[in-house]
């Protein structure tokens, strides 16, 4: 057995860690890993060339962009921001449940830019999802602040990751079925994405349950400082 | 016939008028670079099949040396302002939602009832991809809906996504990058490296053990390498493939997509993760650069429980 490739591995590794642009490393440990298998450079080229080649089709989401860029100059954000703002008047655990379930469904439909860090966790939902904490709580202190922020990026990544599989043209599904068709299994794309449903509604109950809580915890924490605050002007007086 | 050939010589025009626009772009400062990058790409996608390997495989270097010296910088884009888009908004209303909804509309219809179509007993779609030449088509017909909505032309809808393009930049062709890579992985013979040691260490004919080592080495995997998708080939060439479905007869599909997502359980524990975990807690302004990471850890750990059950429930039928 030839453990040598395994350097290819080591390698990814290493360029992550010290942040070199992650195009140049992944194409980098493929040329070393191709060459100490006992492949000529030739050949090396070859073999990335053919992978290219047959992979390709993971590009074709770029054609979307035309659509969405459109509709984006015609105020496609400002439309989906104030049709979502209709949904204030809830606390931020229910808000942030809302946003997970609309997060995993419009994913499942290939939707994936509807979300997002930049385009509307920072400008809408951690807005938002403050606001709602302190309507209910008043004003938050730092710590419990930040972390409302960061369970605001957390529900974007879980219900895009636990949502997307189940749409058939994603990458990963025709990742998958490229891979297994290489490897003389031919199915079709659906009969993956199906398989990734039981895991979605399981991300689902799991990350609901701990907003659900979220509310509670929130009250207990803001409840607790103030009995602090109250108390602690009862201890100057001599 | 419709077939995948179609939709790649669609891509390939779409981001040759990208590279020409971005060429001619005298706001960005490496205008060239991104023009060579994307014009680069865009003959790939209408001749790969028709040029030698070794040249494509040329082809991809000099798209990653373009990607990684210096970066493919940022062009001048005709923004609208904020009050532009308000009164747009407020004047197509909910109709603005109808192209961006028509593009899985379509990509369905084509890929599940319309799949077997025959004219005069021609197939309308190939037999193969039918997936991807419906999400392509489906593009198309959105972009004309869209066009239709708003009275502009395609031109302009080309244009508008050169600000989505340039954001993206190099990293929309890091996902194919990490598919080559994986494939050099597996014909390295990785994957047999990684079941050699993985065999050593633990009984095979237990399936449960099996089944647990690749869910757990696609969780660390894509630690390692920070997305499931270039874990996935070489856990599964490794491990899944050879001893669950080959030895214990798992189902494949379900196998695959659970095994996929046990992964995901790593992406959302790992600093290599870096567009999912580092960038937006930068966006949001905090502290503790693994912040969100933080956050995710409780749902991360029993949803790769719930994987693990699941998949141990599902692919053995």
């Amino acid at each position: 057995m030839n453990y040598w490739p395994l350097v290819g591995i080591a390698l990814v590794v290493a360029g992550f860690a010290l942040r070199l642009n992650p195009a140049l490393v992944v194409v980098g440990a493929g040329l070393v890993t191709g060459l100490v298998a006992g492949f000529g450079p030739v050949e090396v080229l070859a073999l990335l060339g053919e992978a290219f080649t047959k992979q390709r089709y993971l590009a074709i989401f770029l054609l979307t962009l035309p659509v969405i860029g459109l509709l984006e100059r015609h105020g496609l954000k400002e439309h989906a921001q104030a049709w979502i703002r209709r949904l204030r008047g809830a606390t931020a655990g229910r808000l942030l449940t809302v946003y997970l379930a609309a997060r995993q469904l419009t994913s499942m439909l290939g939707l994936n830019s509807l979300g997002g860090h930049p385009q509307t966790v920072r400008p809408l939902l951690a807005p938002m999802a403050e606001g709602a904490a302190e309507a209910r709580h008043g004003e938050l202190p730092d710590t419990v602040r930040q972390r409302l922020r960061a369970l605001c990026a957390a529900t974007d990544n879980v219900g895009l990751f636990f949502g997307e599989d189940v749409f058939i043209a994603f990458g990963a599904v025709l990742l998958m079925q490229g891979f297994l068709a290489e490897n003389g299994i031919v199915l079709e794309p659906l009969h993956i994405a199906l398989w990734a449903l039981p895991t979605a509604l399981c991300a689902f109950a799991i990350h609901a349950t701990r907003l659900w809580r979220l509310d509670r915890r929130l009250a207990r924490e803001m409840e607790a400082l103030e009995r602090r605050a109250t108390a602690s002007p009862a201890e100057d007086v001599p | 016939m419709i077939g995948l050939q179609w939709i790649y010589w669609l891509a390939g025009l779409y981001l040759g008028w990208v590279a020409v626009l971005g060429w001619r772009d005298g706001g960005n400062p490496r205008r060239r670079a991104s023009g060579a990058f994307w014009g680069l790409l865009a003959l790939m996608m209408l001749a790969a099949d028709r040029l030698p390997p070794a040249l494509v495989g040329a082809a991809v270097v000099a798209l990653a040396l373009l990607a990684g010296c210096g970066g493919l910088g940022r062009g001048r884009h005709a923004e609208s302002s904020v009050e532009d888009k308000r009164s747009e908004a407020a004047r197509l209303g909910n109709r603005l939602f109808l192209p961006a909804l028509l593009i899985p509309a379509v990509a369905v219809l084509v890929a599940v009832p319309l799949a077997n179509v025959a004219i005069a007993g021609v197939r309308l779609f190939g037999r193969e991809h039918t997936t991807l030449v419906g999400l392509g088509l489906a593009c198309l017909l959105a972009t004309f809906a869209a066009c239709r909505l708003t009275r502009q032309t395609p031109a302009c809808a080309i244009e508008q996504s050169r600000r989505l393009i340039d954001a993206i930049g190099w990293a929309a062709i890091l996902p194919l990058l990490l598919a080559t890579l994986g494939s050099v992985f597996a014909a390295a013979g990785i994957g047999d490296a990684v079941a050699g040691l993985v065999r050593q260490a633990i009984p095979v004919d237990n399936r449960f053990v099996v089944l647990a080592a690749y869910c757990l080495g696609m969780l660390t995997f894509t630690m390692i390498m920070g997305n499931a998708f270039a874990a996935f080939p070489v856990m599964t060439a490794g491990i899944g493939l050879p001893l669950l479905v080959q030895l214990h007869g798992a189902d494949a599909a379900s196998m695959a997509a659970i095994g996929m997502l046990a992964g995901y359980c790593g992406t959302l524990l790992t600093p290599m993760a870096a567009n999912f975990n580092l960038v937006p807690a930068a966006l949001l302004e905090l502290r503790d650069a693994n912040g969100v990471i933080r956050q995710q850890v409780w749902t991360a750990l029993p949803l790769f429980a719930c994987n693990v059950l699941l998949m141990y429930v599902i692919i053995f039928r």
